[in-house]
């Protein structure tokens, strides 16, 4: 190779010397050519180098697959330089998807049983990372020795690998549980931290090792105490608070522990009051400590008194003048407010002040916030605020708020009035950022609201008369001015100022509608209807409203065309229909959620299914009905007569006969279900192959004694699950002797395999005697409904 | 946890880039544009904390993010970590790096990117906390860095040979020697000196 390869620093001075993307592109695709050279004959001494070079190229964005198998080999140097860079690249060009990475399973082993510290550590790194699943499993005993070792920097690392490998594979738990309780009589702060880490996973994961580790409470307790009581410490302490980390840490694990459980709590509350009420807070550790401390307290089951000093000191930094302070507070509150929502509404005011915040992040969680604050009580004073908010609100806070606004005035809205007042305020203001049902939901309630219909429909033409840009307002003002147009040339609405309106200039705001370029299809499609609807309102001639008619009637839109010409038509033909067809709407329906509707439509076709079940055009229905009853109950209730075996030729004939009868796919044996001096019920059966749900049973009746067998029907009835048709018989009358059987078939539909079971009533005159006889026929074959 | 560490500068080129997640590679470039373009428009003066783009997680993530003169560290983390507490742990980490590489700057990341991931290994680990002490940190690191130079022997050796001829100090050579009627051209080594 003549031209050597660039060191990393020159490499990297190289690539910061292109001046333009291209040539950068050029210099490292050059340079990775050598690199590709270089791992397939290069120095092995120098492979090291060559992979630190290929991992800064993969961090500017360019590949490095190709590195990917000398990881594995700089891993399984016995170098420390080696080592350090394979198992870097293994950690940010490795996973699990790829093959390659349990081929440093066996690598890792052996570094973590023979290597000195540092490889151990490195070792334990990576296999944190990017450990699968089968790779924890497999290391499993290697890092459960280390956790036990005497140096503390290999121990703390092995018990963070521990918690990856619990979440990779949970059955691990029980594996890294026990040592738990010595690792928390350690000093070192170094392990309590990630002993606390590992412990709050295992209660995360098992609510048995919650219950297991609640008896440590005390325990602790105790450590905290000594961190909170203890000075100045060198080694640890940030801004003159020690080991804030470690503290926050145990904060959280005690929360998860002491949720819901009175003895825990109240070994922590004493702890909790004293740290809330001596941390310093004029650094930020010492803030972190406290907000940790107030959600603690809020979620254990502490004292009244407790609480109320934590939601006290959540208003308290509300007011802070440090904004990361604010908004933490502003986020705990949120997370309190389900809960304690009676303490988090007395701070309600300084929570409406951030809302004036320039900040986005303060302000999205203020705007959170007063949504969830929103009651009956305060309705009207919040939604003037956020009201306010609206209209000075950052563009990607808009929709949120409008829709925020919307939903706490369909829940709390004291009046109609108000109501229809808020949502018009918030479709002028932002009407396109509105959801696509409000326009719905508006038509909806302005309909519902008859004493209202004046007064909106007055404070719509003038707010559609100042701006027609914001769509779903000039959709619903139109339809209002469309059915309530007569109510706007009166001009009487005593609530607000009266509006003395011209026919004409009504028609002229609807044409303006129509013909402005701001006007989505589907308003101008309202815009048409509203002005058909003025025709019968409206007491002058039609002759305005009877051009633009005329004129769309060649429009583009294909909706507005049908329309157009369809109102033409009614004007031209069916003038004395105009009338009726165009009066007052009556309420739409509140259409539920979908599910709802699903729902309604599952229901209807469960009450169509039972109806098919039962026999149709059965005489005799109740007795019908008394068959299934005695069939849903417990089974084996009518004796069967003893079968007997049936000529198979007979049957077989039969079931050829039948015209409508498809070619068995896999012949189900046939089954004799009755035999009573000479009169005989066969059932045959098919299933065909397209449906397999589906059989087809046919009953054959045979008369091979000496008297005639008149009258006959036979009823059937299946447990509730299964589906019966009974299609009519070819007859009901058997002679003596005859080969002329009787034959009627069942359609069963089974769709869930369930177990067939079939009970069958038959009455015929034989040898001068009324029959009657019900059974269950219990020799059914398998195959009939597996 | 900590789903991601970011190190870019004001013009957004990448310092250090580590995941915790697995993302594949052309996600994990537009990751970065995307919480450099985020945090490019936040001021000075307001708080560090940012919902995360839609990119990285969901909603339950979130950006802490730190200004040091020209360089954004950025950690993106979800809601089981401490806000304020992760910005005590840039705090340290920026700290640790200052131990090591004597009053840190930009050119100390671009040009010892591997060195920076060794001693970021040593704070954080598979996406959680390890360890906050930065005396205990920087002994580890020069304990490692040691090492690698003990080891680097012969692989450096032609670098010490050619440094220790540099230092020899070698006596004054004459350029000619005149021995009668000899006349030896002595050759300039003055580039061995």
């Amino acid at each position: 190779m003549v031209v050597t390869s660039l060191k990393l620093q020159d490499l990297i001075e190289e690539i910061r010397g292109a001046k333009t993307q291209a040539q950068e592109r050029e210099v490292i695709q050059r340079e990775c050519a050598h690199i590709r050279a270089s791992f397939r004959d290069g120095d092995p001494a120098q492979r090291h180098r060559q992979l630190a070079k290929l991992l800064y190229v993969h961090m500017l964005g360019y590949p490095a697959h190709f590195g990917q198998m000398e990881c594995l080999k700089l891993i399984a140097s016995p170098r420390f330089t080696d080592k350090r860079v394979g198992y870097l690249g293994a950690m940010l060009l490795l996973d699990e998807r790829h093959d390659a990475h349990l081929l440093i399973t066996n690598s890792i082993k052996n570094d973590l049983s023979q290597g000195f510290q540092p490889v151990q550590g490195l070792a334990l790194c990576t296999l944190s990372t990017m450990g699968s699943a089968d790779m924890c499993r497999d290391l499993v005993p290697e890092v459960e020795k280390l956790l036990l070792q005497p140096s503390p920097y290999v121990r703390k690392k092995a018990i963070l690998t521990a918690v990856h490998m619990i979440r990779k594979a949970p059955e691990l738990s029980s594996v890294f549980l026990p040592p738990c309780t010595q690792l928390l009589q350690e000093h070192h702060h170094g392990i309590l931290l990630t002993t606390m880490t590992l412990i709050t996973e295992l209660c995360e994961q098992s609510p048995a090792a919650l219950r297991h580790f609640r008896k440590v409470v005390p325990q602790l307790v105790q450590i905290l105490r000594t961190l909170v009581t203890t000075g100045y410490s060198a080694e640890h302490s940030i801004a003159g608070v020690s080991d804030p980390f470690l503290q926050v840490q145990i904060l959280r694990l005690l929360r998860i522990l002491g949720r819901s459980h009175e003895e825990s709590s109240e070994a922590m509350n004493d702890l909790l009051a004293q740290v809330a009420t001596n941390t310093d807070t004029s650094r930020n550790a010492g803030s972190a400590i406290l907000f940790e401390t107030v959600l603690t307290i809020m979620d254990i089951r502490s004292a009244a008194g407790l609480r109320v000093l934590a939601v006290n000191i959540l208003g308290r930094f509300l007011l802070n003048s440090d904004k990361n302070i604010r908004y933490v507070a502003l986020t705990s509150l949120l997370r309190l407010v389900q809960s304690d929502h009676g303490a988090v509404q007395r701070h309600r005011p300084t929570v409406v002040e951030c809302l004036q915040e320039t900040d986005a992040s303060l302000s999205r969680r203020a705007l959170e916030l007063s949504l969830a604050l929103v009651n009956s009580s305060n309705v009207r004073a919040m939604i003037r605020e956020l009201q306010a908010f609206l209209e000075y609100c950052p563009p990607d806070l808009r929709a949120d708020c409008a829709s925020g606004i919307l939903l706490a005035a369909e829940r709390f809205a004291p009046s109609k009035r108000w109501h229809i007042d808020t949502i018009l305020h918030v479709l002028t203001t932002v009407g396109t950022h509105v959801r696509d049902d409000a326009v719905a939901n508006l038509i909806q309630l302005i309909g519902g609201a008859r004493e209202l219909h004046a007064y909106s429909v007055c404070r719509l033409y003038s707010a559609l008369a100042n701006d027609i840009s914001q769509q779903p307002l000039v959709q619903v003002a139109a339809w209002c001015i469309g059915e309530f147009g007569d109510l706007l040339l009166e001009g009487n609405c005593e609530e607000t100022e009266p509006l003395q309106v011209e026919e004409e200039e009504v028609l002229a705001l609807l044409e303006k509608v129509l013909q402005s370029h701001l006007s989505l299809p589907a308003t101008r499609a309202y815009a048409l209807t509203a002005l058909m609807k003025l025709s019968t309102r409206f007491r002058g001639d039609n002759n305005r409203i009877r051009q633009v008619v005329s004129i769309y009637g060649s429009c583009v839109d294909v909706e507005l065309q049908q329309r157009a010409v369809e109102y033409n038509t009614l004007f031209r033909k069916y003038d004395h229909m105009r009338a009726a067809i165009l009066e007052r709407m009556p309420l739409v329906e509140r259409g539920g959620t979908r599910v709802e509707e699903e729902e309604k439509e599952s229901n209807k076709a469960a009450q169509l299914s039972e109806a098919a079940a039962p026999v149709p055009a059965e005489p005799q229905a109740s007795k019908l009905l008394d068959l299934l009853h005695l069939l849903d109950g417990s089974s084996g209730e009518a004796p069967c007569p003893p079968p007997q075996d049936p000529p198979p030729g007979g049957t077989l004939v039969h079931l050829l006969d039948l015209p409508c009868a498809p070619a068995p796919p896999a012949a189900i044996p046939d089954c004799k279900a009755f035999e009573r001096d000479g009169v005989q019920l066969n059932l045959s059966f098919i299933r065909p192959p397209e449906t397999p749900a589906l059989l087809l049973i046919t009953v054959t009746t045979t008369n091979s004694s000496g008297g005639d067998v008149t009258h006959f029907t036979c009823q059937a009835a299946v447990p509730k699950s299964l589906q019966l048709q009974l299609q009519a018989p070819s007859g009901d009358t058997v002679p003596a002797r005859s080969s002329l059987p009787i034959t009627q078939l069942f359609r069963i539909l089974n769709p869930n395999k369930a177990p067939l079971r079939l009970k069958l009533r038959l009455t015929y005159h034989h040898l001068g005697q009324s029959v009657q006889e019900t059974f269950e026929v219990n020799n059914l074959p398998v195959e009939t409904w597996q | 946890m900590i789903q991601a560490i970011l190190v870019f500068n004001n013009h957004g080129k990448p310092r250090l880039v580590r995941f915790y997640q697995r993302f594949p590679e052309e996600i994990q470039q537009q990751i970065v544009r995307e919480t450099f373009h985020l945090v490019l428009k936040r001021d000075d003066n307001i708080c560090n904390f940012l919902e995360g783009g839609s990119l990285i997680g969901g909603s339950d993530y979130k950006l802490i993010y730190r200004h040091y003169a020209t360089l954004y560290f950025v950690f993106c983390v979800d809601s089981s970590e401490s806000e304020l507490g992760i910005l005590d742990l840039i705090q340290v980490f920026v700290e640790t790096l200052d131990k090591c590489f004597e009053n840190v700057c930009e050119l100390d990341l671009i040009f010892h990117m591997d060195k920076v991931h060794y001693i970021l290994q040593e704070v954080v680990m598979g996406g959680m906390v390890l360890e906050t002490n930065m005396n205990e940190i920087v002994a580890q690191i020069e304990a490692q860095n040691r090492l690698e130079k003990a080891e680097g022997g012969l692989s450096a050796a032609p670098a010490r040979a050619v440094s220790a001829v540099k230092n020899i100090n070698l006596p004054e050579i004459p350029r000619n020697i005149n021995i009668g009627d000899l006349n030896i051209k002595v050759p300039n080594l003055s580039q061995f000196v």
